[in-house]
This record gives C-alpha cells, sequence and structure tokens, in this order.
C-alpha cells in the first residue's frame, strides 16, 4: 500500500521506521506519520466498533469526523488520523469507548 | 490576555496570504491553525494550478504552498500550529485551545479563513471502512506516501472527483467509475477527459444504492436515477471495490463568523452559509473579514487573492495605510479575480447548462456525459487544425480560466488574446519547431503535438505522460483513444523530461497514419 515513488512527488519523505502494538502483534510504521497512515499501509481498516457493534475507520483523514479514534497507550478517542506515531506506541482497537469488548 | 493588531484563523492560501499583506503593513500578525503543517489543502494538491502567470498557472499546488510559507517567513507571520480556534466574542476577543489549555487572545481585527469542509451522502453501508472523503484520499496519498485503497468508485465528477480520480491513477490505485447523480460532469471537461483517455467510465445519472461488506468494504451497486433522483429498477451496476471516494462538494465552514454575530445568508452560488461581505471581504461587524472557501466555495488560486484583498482591507481599518493605497491595491487585485471567475465554471454560471462557448462553438454533449471529445467534435474548435510538418492539436473545448499554452509557445503559435478564458486557437502561419512547452505547460493535459509526415505511413504523437514507470525509447506498447479503448500497437520514439517540464513527461508515440487524431494515451504493454 507504501507508495515507493510517485511520478510528480518522487519518494515521500519519511521519519525513521519504528515498531509499535496494534492488539497485541508488532506492527512497523514510519515515526511522525500519523498512526492512521501506518495501519493503513499494514492493511489494517477497521478502528473501532461503536456501541452497538458497527465497524469505523478512515473516513475525513483530517482530524474532523473522530470515525477512526483508537486507544492509544491506554487513552480513549485518540484521533489516530492526525496523531503522529511514537516508538513502542500502544494502538488497540476501540469498543464503544474502551479496549474491551462489551460481553 | 494577549493582543495582537489583527488575528487571522487558518493557515490555508487565505489565511497566509492575508497575513503577509498584514504584516508587510506593519501590523502585528498571528495566524492559528488547528493542524501540525500550515499551507492548508494545498500540499495535497499536485497538479498544476489553472489561471495564468499573475495567479501562477501551471505551477503545481504544493509549490504554491511552498512560496507562500516562505513569503509568510519572510513578512514576519507568526504561525501558531495545533491551535484550535474556539470562540470569536464581543469586541474581538478570541479564545484557542492549544494542548489542554484554552488562552484567551484579542485583536483590532479578525481574518476568519477557517476553508470548508466535505459534504457527504449517505446510503446503505456509507459507514463502513472503506467509504472515504476524496480529501482524505488526498491526504493519504500525496502528504503520507500511503494508497487510500487499490480498486476505487469515485462519486462526484466535479473538480474533486476528477482530480483526485487522476491522482489516484498516478499513486498506483485502479479507479473503476466515476459516479455522479447529475446528468452532466461538474468539472472542467480537460480534467475529465484526462481521466477517460486513462480507462475510466464515467456514469452520469447514476447513484450509490448500497456499499458491500461486512467489517470493510467489498464491493458497490449503483443504479441510474430518473429525473426525481429515484433509483430505475433494473439498472443496477456492481463493481468490486476496496475504497468508495465520496466527492460531493464541499460547504463553508462559517461557524465563528456567525459565533461572532455576523450577517449570515444562505447562499447557493456560494456552496452554503457564509457570512455577507462588502467588497474587501468584511462582514457586518467591522473588523471581521472572512476570505476564501468560508465566504465562498471557489479554487485556491481565488483565496489567495481574496486573502491578500482582507489583509490590505484590515491595514486600512486599523489606521496603517491611507486610503488611497488600499483602493490602488484592491483594485488589481479585484482585477486578477475577476478573471479566475469569468467563463462558462464561473460562480455566475454554477448550475446552468451552457450550450455553447462564448466564440459561439458548441459544447460537447459526449464530453459532458462521457469525459471525452469525438473524432467527429474534436476536429471543430479553433485549437486543432490539419497542418504540415509537426503542430500543436488543443483539445480545450470550454471557457476556462487559463492561459499558459499562449506564454509557453516561443514562436507565438497559440494565441488565447486578453480574455483568458478564450478558446486557444492554433496559428496556421506560425511555424511550430515541436519544443512541446506548451504540451507541458497545460495544467489540463489537453495538448498535444502531431506530425502527419513523420514518415511514410506514420505520425508522431506527443503527449504528456505523468505516470510510472516512465517507457523508454523503443518500447512498444497499446495506443488509447480519448475514450480510453485500444486502439492499436505503438512504440515510443522519443522520451522527454526537462525540468522545465516540471515532472511532466513528454511521450512521443509512432502510430498509423488514421491513428494520429485518435490515440491520446499510451499504455505499458
Amino acid at each position: 500500500m507504501r507508495i515507493e515513488k510517485h511520478p510528480i512527488l518522487g519518494k515521500p519523505n519519511k521519519g525513521r521506521l519504528v515498531n509499535f502494538e496494534f492488539d497485541g502483534k508488532t506492527f512497523e510504521g514510519y515515526e511522525g506519520e500519523p498512526i492512521a497512515a501506518a495501519l493503513r499501509a499494514a492493511g489494517v481498516l477497521v478502528h473501532r466498533h461503536t456501541k452497538k457493534g458497527s465497524p469505523r475507520g478512515i473516513f475525513c483523514a483530517i482530524g474532523r469526523c473522530t470515525d477512526c479514534v483508537m486507544v492509544v497507550d491506554g487513552k480513549p478517542n485518540v484521533r489516530t488520523c492526525v496523531t503522529p506515531l511514537v516508538e513502542g506506541m500502544k494502538v488497540q482497537t476501540q469498543y464503544g469507548v474502551s479496549a474491551q469488548k462489551e460481553a | 490576555m494577549r493582543r495582537y493588531d489583527v488575528i487571522v484563523v487558518g493557515a490555508g492560501p487565505a489565511g497566509l496570504s492575508a497575513a503577509i499583506e498584514a504584516a508587510k503593513r506593519g501590523l502585528k500578525v498571528v495566524v492559528f491553525d488547528e493542524n501540525f503543517k500550515p499551507g492548508g489543502q494545498l500540499f495535497k494538491q499536485i497538479h498544476k494550478f489553472f489561471g495564468s502567470k499573475e495567479h501562477r498557472a501551471k505551477i503545481r499546488g504544493f509549490k504554491i504552498g511552498e512560496e507562500l510559507l516562505e513569503e509568510a517567513n519572510d513578512a514576519g507571520v507568526e504561525v501558531v500550529l495545533n491551535a484550535i480556534v474556539i470562540g470569536l466574542y464581543l469586541d474581538k476577543e478570541v479564545t484557542v485551545k492549544i494542548d489542554d489549555e484554552v488562552i484567551h487572545y484579542k485583536a483590532d481585527a479578525v481574518i476568519i479563513a477557517t476553508g470548508a469542509s466535505e459534504n457527504m451522502v449517505t446510503f446503505d453501508g456509507w459507514t463502513l471502512p472503506g467509504v472515504i472523503g476524496a480529501g482524505a484520499a488526498q491526504t493519504m496519498m500525496n502528504l503520507h506516501g500511503v494508497q487510500p485503497g487499490k480498486k476505487i468508485l469515485m462519486l462526484g465528477s466535479g473538480n474533486v472527483g476528477v482530480v483526485v480520480g487522476y491522482q489516484l491513477i498516478q499513486a498506483g490505485c485502479e479507479v473503476v467509475a466515476i459516479v455522479d447523480a447529475a446528468p452532466r460532469i461538474g468539472g472542467y471537461g480537460v480534467h475529465a477527459a484526462k481521466v477517460a483517455r486513462c480507462g475510466v467510465p464515467f456514469y452520469l445519472s447514476h447513484t450509490i444504492i448500497k456499499a458491500e461488506g461486512e467489517e470493510c468494504v467489498t464491493g458497490v451497486t449503483i443504479g441510474e436515477v430518473n429525473s426525481k433522483w429515484q433509483i430505475i429498477p433494473g439498472t443496477e451496476k456492481h463493481f468490486e471495490v476496496d475504497t468508495i471516494c465520496l466527492a460531493v462538494g464541499l460547504s463553508p465552514m462559517s461557524q465563528l463568523t456567525k459565533m461572532a454575530g455576523c450577517i449570515m445568508e444562505g447562499n447557493p452560488k456560494k456552496g452554503g452559509y457564509v457570512p455577507v461581505c462588502d467588497e474587501y471581504g468584511e462582514t457586518s461587524i467591522k473588523g471581521i473579514f472572512a476570505a476564501g472557501d468560508v465566504s465562498g466555495i471557489e479554487e485556491a488560486s481565488s483565496a489567495m487573492i481574496e486573502g491578500r484583498i482582507a489583509g490590505v482591507a484590515a491595514s486600512y481599518r486599523l489606521g496603517f495605510i491611507e486610503k488611497e493605497e488600499l483602493e490602488e491595491k484592491a483594485e488589481e487585485l479585484e482585477k486578477a479575480l475577476s478573471s479566475l471567475r469569468q467563463g462558462m465554471f464561473g460562480p455566475e454560471n454554477k448550475g446552468k447548462d451552457i450550450e455553447k462557448t462564448d466564440e459561439g462553438f458548441e459544447v460537447s454533449k459526449n464530453l459532458l456525459k462521457k469525459g471525452y471529445l469525438t473524432d467527429e467534435e474534436v476536429t471543430k474548435y479553433p485549437g486543432v487544425k490539419t497542418m504540415k510538418g509537426i503542430h500543436p492539436v488543443i483539445e480545450c473545448s470550454q471557457n476556462i480560466p487559463c492561459n499558459p499554452c499562449q506564454d509557453a509557445c516561443p514562436k507565438n503559435c497559440i494565441k488565447i488574446g486578453a480574455n483568458i478564458t478564450s478558446l486557444p486557437v492554433v496559428d496556421e502561419e506560425s511555424t511550430c519547431i515541436g519544443c512541446g512547452m506548451c504540451v507541458a505547460s497545460c495544467s489540463g493535459q489537453s495538448i498535444f503535438l502531431v506530425n502527419e509526415d513523420y514518415e511514410e505511413g506514420y505520425t508522431s504523437v506527443t503527449l504528456p505522460y505523468e505516470f510510472l514507470p516512465l517507457p523508454e525509447k523503443g518500447a512498444k506498447g497499446i495506443g488509447l483513444d480519448r475514450s480510453g479503448k485500444e486502439a492499436c500497437e505503438v512504440e515510443v520514439i522519443e522520451v522527454k523530461s526537462v525540468k522545465a517540464f516540471d515532472n511532466t513527461n513528454l511521450l512521443t508515440i509512432k502510430v498509423p497514419n488514421e491513428m494520429g487524431m485518435k490515440v491520446r494515451f499510451f499504455k505499458q504493454a
């Protein structure tokens, strides 16, 4: 999903390749890019489930719609499309407003 | 409470331009922007802009963004990022949320340049992951270097839909269709033609019935609508896609002007609910200005001029300049603005069905319906002439504000005249040297060089090419016609990529004579 070389923009100007954790598994992404970009590049589309259980992912990608919020380092409702990725970050799918599926 | 002469809200094209003009006149200016980078949407615009030299035509949006930032820096404009303006109160008191703190500011003038937000449409499954805004697609691919999806259906054929559709193909994605409920393509014909010749079909008078998938989009069903916008049974069409992109218009983000108590109006020509402004962008409250999309949806080029006008007007309002300077500068800027607003896509013509160009040429129905000119139609326009030797063929058939081709030709073969929306005319008397500057300068990529006398039985066609991989000289491929259909086998005889072309490579291919006026795109074999 990453654009290695773009006909107009050339090679993307990215930070350091770092590890982060998504739902307990180790993922790679570039430091400083939005968490959502790293997840999309890794093929993750579902960011959260609403209280009624319906899935949500990236929609506006500029921090306006709040569809892409996730639990990041234990904090829920973090807009992943405008939050820069940091090495070792713990990202979790959000269910309602927590990282736990309701029974 | 912190004080400034002017507070600008929004560091996009309008806000930065306003701040530059005010700062240059000695005012103490601060710009707040909620994003972590300035420039608004400019850095996602990788296409060459329209207009004329004074509007920075044929320069790509992100480069204009870089220039604007440099100018703001030189003028001493202070830009505060990650700063959300949450309130605008009586006497120009402004509250700004920075991190988890709310800070109180006050200014003598406030310029609102908050831009616009994307419109949405709802349909079955529209909340599924994989349904995204066209702006999101641009952000993902052009800012973050990540494809928003692999197979994409675009809803909306306005300029955003067709431009982003083209950019998706540049990013290596497949665009399966561009769909619009309207009976006509809303964007510039030249933008539509760029995607049509790549093989993207247009479905006008169609809309999305359903996005399919459980956890994310796996397909989409569209259907034709009747004059009452209802689906006609039996017209359903299905596409396997992983992404649905919505490009269904923009709405002004005018909440702050309303909050401040400015007189507002619902104005369809301006794209929604906007503050009522005078010629300088001043709202009903003296000292509060609005510039850019917030006061009426237009292009970034016009937003920058509106911003400059507001910046100059704010300087006058606060007594930093005399009335003569305001009037002189505003007149010059308004002239530039007015030339951008002419033509069949100008605000005055919004929603109108225009059948003839200013020159009296018929507007192609096929272009409005399918995105390309037919072989018969194309020969009628003044940029298309049959001539000996190499010559430009300009397939520009609508009055749009754009004239870089006229300046690009060193031999003066191309004439547009003083009115920048006129159709380009190829002068049969002038001698084309085949330099290709016109081809590369055309923001709509609608200029080709054709040489019917290339060699016995063969015509050469030079076309703009902005994709990777770039074919090499000698490469064999398939020539596609204006509709994207395969026409014949072709051979690349020359590839030109010079700095002045700014990443628009010029590909010259050899085609059988009868294909010289048909083949308009190169597909790798």
